[in-house]
């Protein structure tokens, strides 16, 4: 190879560097000004009293040592812990046992998956709404066909045991898009296994124990991740329930103060920027925390084919 | 033929009849599993339409009355001029479009140079993409916000906006966007390259042509995000004229009475248009959801 062929392939190279940046500058100018700009002076914020009207004024880690003295910080993060705990897991089986079902080849399946789907699609503060008629104590449909079948009727909505339950009900009606997501993976799980297992004598429980659950395991792997980031960013449920109700937020006895709920009243109604900046920061810990935690276990779980 | 196939044939043929036989009763047991907890999934918006038809005297009434007993359409009517409802539908509908319009310019062409154009540090910036999404959305809002605020930009719509175009949601789309492409195949890109076509000739006649599904369901579920969007709309927007329907409905609800009739109604028809999109491009949603979710 000659020295002019060389210099040739590294201006192409260096072109080639320079188109490419030029295709993904929209997201480099995102990932700048929308994530490390933000997430720098949220860090220098965190560090700061700060109102919004006069500028930041420099208090060190008072912030820090503040969120670890404030019983709301605890409970707001026992409450959406609470939520990732009963919520998230018992959604991800509903939707899993849907799944399944769903992929015994059942004639209409299109149909079932549409009914299944559908309530996806509703706005959630409208959703949310129509849960709230739903979970009426006195009025709604919901106490009213419990009573029927001789279940408690709680009082969901004023409760304070019960508003975080009302909220985890309402999430299985949610719980299409998951549903999906378990449809297409149990597809692609390779018919041959199962006619192995056949073989071997394996009944429905093994397989599923032994054949089904490794072979989605990527895919309920995903779901925790996804899951995890997304009910400790809890927000709107918690906030419309309350608002709802005519109460102020956090619902009864702040039972549904979670934290994204928190965070957002001391920063938009507290007006104390820094002080939410600092509890941000502390979510932001608590998801790396999470994640990295359920990676490392992931490895016990986890089967990925051979193919990756 | 001899007698030995026949003969195994003979003794298999009871086993498969009776595994026919039990796999016929396990799809009658899935049917009736499936439409039973499916009629438990209707049952919200059937309660929804109902109560939406309802006077308040059928509706606060125990035990509960399920037909209404003349059908209450004023209950729309009503709905739609306690609050300036068309305004707020108009609001959401503008605000949706511009989210949809930015993602779907922006998004394939990111999208684009992290699948067909192989430059260094490419694999390093796509790395730092995905993890963009385990960023919370409370880490950035508020110095966001803060940037707004000193442009003199809050209480518009552009915080919105560009978030969408900008912001962390956007990766999802370009992720979904660069799945798509790479299934395109190569040499169709580089026997473009050899004739000597730019990549932004073989990204906007070769690529996008061959992508319109892939960015329908970019455009879908941009749309649906924006339209239930309650987040953005509450903390930027203090001006009621600039409300969204999300934000309205709450209006709907006084001190210690809500209008549930009309409320019902406000909600059905919010719903009612994404509901009908479902129904014209089903596939898609399903699309959408399953590309970013397997691979």
């Amino acid at each position: 190879m000659n020295a002019g062929n060389q210099i040739g392939i590294r201006r192409r190279e260096r072109k080639r560097l320079l188109v490419g940046l030029l295709f993904i500058s929209p997201w480099l100018a995102g990932l700048l000004l929308f994530q490390l700009y933000p997430i720098l002076s949220s860090f220098y914020y965190s560090l700061t009293e700060y109102s919004l009207f006069t500028p930041p004024e420099w208090v060190g880690a008072a912030n820090y040592k503040e969120l670890f003295d404030d019983p709301k910080v605890w409970l707001s993060l026992y409450n959406t812990l609470f939520m990732t705990i009963f919520g998230l897991f018992p959604h991800l089986a509903f939707a899993l046992a849907i799944a399944l079902l769903l992929n015994r080849n059942v004639k209409g399946q299109s149909i079932y998956r549409t009914i299944y789907f559908l309530p996806t699609l509703v706005p959630i503060v409208a959703a949310t709404l129509l849960w709230m008629w739903l979970l009426n104590a006195q009025y709604g449909l919901i106490n009213e066909l419990a009573g029927r079948i001789g279940l408690p009727q709680p009082n969901w909505l004023l409760d304070p045991k019960w508003t975080k339950p009302a909220l985890v009900l309402m999430g299985f009606w949610g719980t299409g898009t998951a549903t999906i997501m378990y449809l297409a993976a149990l597809q692609e799980v390779p018919r041959m296994y199962y006619e192995a297992a056949e073989i071997d004598g394996a009944n429905a429980w093994q397989k599923f124990r032994q054949i089904t659950l490794p072979a989605i395991s990527p895919m309920t792997l995903f779901q925790v991740i996804m899951g995890i980031i997304g009910t400790l960013q809890l927000f709107t449920q918690g906030y419309v329930f309350a608002e709802g109700n005519g109460q102020a937020i956090g619902g009864p006895e702040n039972s549904l103060l979670f934290y994204g709920v928190y965070l957002y009243q001391t920063a938009f109604s507290f007006l104390r920027m820094g002080y939410a900046s600092a509890m941000a920061w502390l979510l932001f810990a608590v998801v790396f925390a999470l994640t990295i935690l359920v990676f490392k276990t992931s490895a016990k779980w986890v089967y990925y084919g051979g193919d990756r | 033929m001899n007698a030995s196939p026949q003969s195994a044939d003979a003794a298999a043929a009871p086993r498969s009849a009776a595994r026919r036989r039990s796999g016929a009763a396990r799809k009658a047991m899935s049917h009736l599993v499936l439409t039973l907890v499916g009629l438990l999934f209707l049952m919200p918006f059937v309660w929804l339409v109902l109560t939406s038809l309802k006077t308040d005297d059928e509706i606060f009434v125990v035990p509960v009355q399920w037909l209404p007993g003349a059908i209450q359409w004023e209950n729309y009517t009503k709905a739609i001029h306690a609050i300036p409802y068309f305004r707020y539908m108009g609001n959401t509908i503008w605000i949706a479009a511009l989210c949809v319009l930015g993602v779907v310019v922006i998004a394939p062409l990111v999208a684009y140079g992290f699948s067909k154009i192989d430059f260094k540090g490419r694999n390093g910036l796509f790395y730092i993409m995905l993890s963009t999404l385990m960023l919370p959305f409370q880490v950035t809002m508020i110095p966001i916000y803060v940037m707004f605020n000193k442009i003199d930009l809050t209480n518009s719509y552009w915080p919105i906006v560009l978030s969408s175009w900008f912001g962390t949601g956007l990766a999802y789309y370009i992720f979904l966007l660069r799945q798509f492409f790479l299934g395109i195949p190569h040499e169709l890109t580089e026997s473009a390259k050899i004739d000597g076509a730019s990549e932004l000739r073989i990204y906007a006649q070769i690529v996008l042509p061959l992508s319109k599904p892939a960015l329908l369901t970019v455009g879908l579920f941009t749309f649906l995000g924006a339209w239930g969007d309650f987040q953005g709309p509450l903390i930027y927007l203090n001006d009621p004229d600039k409300w969204t329907l999300s934000i309205g409905l709450k209006q709907y609800i006084q001190e210690n009475k809500v209008a549930w009739g009309q409320l019902m109604a406000a909600s059905t028809i919010f719903t009612l248009p994404i509901v009908i999109l479902y129904f014209f491009v089903q596939k898609k949603f399903i699309e959408g959801i399953t590309i970013t979710g397997l691979k």
